[in-house]
């Protein structure tokens, strides 16, 4: 491992290709730690705003005015306001109503830290497109198939477990991998909370080092190989749902 | 018309709360009403079904007869009027679905299988799911009904790799994997070329000489006149008239029912 970060040292001093990221152990270790974070950031808002997805398109076909009334409102406001205003309305004015929790060496933290903030805001956000994904893929499955299962005895919670979401989730999975990797993008707007994300130690590394250039270059390769992983999962996914006669266009019965 | 069909079954009503006796009729509907918006398609429906009966419903398109059949199995339910199913008020707000479609099975024109399961999945699902039977004898049971309709080559197939006539022949399994004591069948021959129709009628007609109470909404004139024990003439919201099929396609009593005949291909 050694000799491939010293590669990096050569790089710079043969080529002037400044990556501290590889070559320096203080700056390798804070930019990976940004990356962890980044994941972190990533797989917890993927899974809430999926959560929230199924929950809220759930609430949507119920039969309680109120619960349907409460997820179209949230809907409205959280999938037609820009995320950066929905994390800094949340940390800055919702987080300073909170209650603080005492230390035990005096002084007192927040209730939820930015990282935490941060996954509360994506999970709203992205969930809040969700619940229209799901909502699509829920209302796609014919009305024909669910009297079927109807017929058969199956009730509400059965024919959703075993027919609808099933069937719903092969339907709307091309628009839910592209929400979702949308949402691993957007987890970059926690930098303006100041949690130490990808963007966020980045930042600090090309202020240290005056390597804007090839920082930039990082981080784009970084988050391309990310997503693609994510993308190729998605696909993958896909691929293992499909069955013979239903969405079928353009690809193998 | 509607006031005779009522009346010739007046008698044979069981009062509700007594329990089905078997030799009370599977099916009993008394002046059944249904309207969607301000189109009547029932108009007081009377009508009743032996136990062990094939009984084919016939008549022109949009004379109520596929909404006479969804509402003996709730999936329709009634503004007014009654119906009995093995002395089940199906027509009663607290009705027990489960209960009520443990014991009538239903095939459609459509077949409506689960496309993301396999033939053999789609019989075992209800039984496992709905009755919260045992996974090995559901499978047992599911595997010797596929091989009934001949089907067992094609129980790991999805349904989207089987034939119209396999789909339908899979979805009456589906149902009798259930158990059920009466089969609803609404119009399941329409979409089938006439090898598969054949195919689909003996499977009926099998399901008959078991002693299951068989309901077909059907244009297949020569399976009522050659299977049926009773067939039942609708237009118009109402059940004009019934009879044994010797009857009705001979000698039928109605000017509207001969008329409908007439234009009828055997």
């Amino acid at each position: 491992m050694t000799g491939v970060w010293d590669w990096f040292l050569w790089l710079y001093e043969a080529h002037g290709i400044n990556l501290p990221v590889f070559y320096d152990s203080y700056d390798r270790q804070r930019f990976f730690a940004g990356l962890l974070t980044t994941l972190e950031l990533s797989v917890c808002s993927v899974v809430a705003s999926v959560a929230i997805g199924l929950v809220g398109a759930w609430a949507l076909g119920s039969g309680s005015v109120v619960a349907r009334r409460l997820v179209q409102g949230y809907v409205h406001a959280f999938r037609n306001t820009p995320p950066l205003i929905q994390l800094s309305f949340l940390y800055f004015a919702v987080g300073n109503l909170l209650p603080r929790l005492e230390m035990a060496g005096g002084g007192s933290r927040p209730l939820l830290d930015g990282f935490a903030w941060a996954v509360v805001t994506l999970s709203l956000f992205g969930g809040a497109f969700n619940v229209e994904i799901f909502r699509s893929g829920i209302e796609a499955v014919p009305a024909s198939t669910v009297e079927a299962a109807e017929a058969l005895g199956f009730n509400r919670w059965r024919l959703h477990r075993h027919v609808v979401l099933p069937l719903a989730l092969r339907i709307c999975l091309p628009a839910l991998s592209n929400n979702l990797v949308n949402l691993v993008k957007t987890s970059t707007l926690a930098y303006a909370i100041g949690v130490p994300e990808l963007l966020y130690v980045s930042a600090q590394v090309w202020a240290d080092a005056m390597n804007v250039r090839e920082m930039m270059n990082v981080l784009l390769v970084t988050y391309v190989g990310m997503v693609g992983l994510l993308s190729f999962g998605l696909r993958r996914l896909e691929a293992a749902l499909r069955v013979p006669g239903l969405g079928t266009v353009g690809g193998q019965p | 018309m509607l006031d005779l069909a009522a009346d010739r079954h007046a008698a044979a009503v069981p009062s509700p709360g007594l329990l089905p006796r078997t030799d009370s009729p599977a099916v009993v509907l008394t002046d059944v009403r249904k309207s969607f918006g301000a189109s009547r398609v029932l108009n007081g429906v009377s009508l009743s079904i032996p136990r062990g009966n094939v009984t084919c419903v016939i008549g022109p398109s949009g004379s109520g007869k596929s909404t006479l059949l969804r509402c003996i199995n709730a999936l329709t339910p009634v503004d007014s009027g009654s119906v009995l199913v093995d002395g089940i008020a199906v027509h009663d707000p607290a009705l027990d679905k489960l209960a009520l479609r443990r014991r009538v099975g239903m095939v459609f024109q459509q077949y409506n299988l689960f496309p993301h399961k396999t033939a053999l999945e789609n019989v075992m699902m209800a039984p496992i799911h709905v009755l919260g039977e045992d996974r090995e004898e559901v499978e047992a049971r599911a595997v010797a009904l596929l091989s009934r309709i001949r089907l067992l080559d094609k129980a790991h197939s999805y349904p989207g790799a089987l034939s119209g006539g396999q789909q339908q022949r899979v979805a009456i399994a589906r149902s009798l994997a259930m158990r059920p004591t009466i089969m609803l069948f609404d119009e399941v021959t329409a979409a089938l070329d006439p090898v598969m129709v054949k195919e689909v009628l003996a499977t009926v007609r099998d399901l008959a000489d078991d002693g299951i109470t068989c309901i077909l909404v059907t244009h297949e004139m020569g399976f009522a006149r050659d299977v049926a024990d009773q067939v039942c003439f609708t237009d118009q919201g109402i059940v004009v008239e019934e009879g044994p099929p010797e009857k009705i396609f001979t000698n039928p009593d109605d000017p509207r029912t001969r008329d409908f005949l007439g234009h009828v291909r055997f």
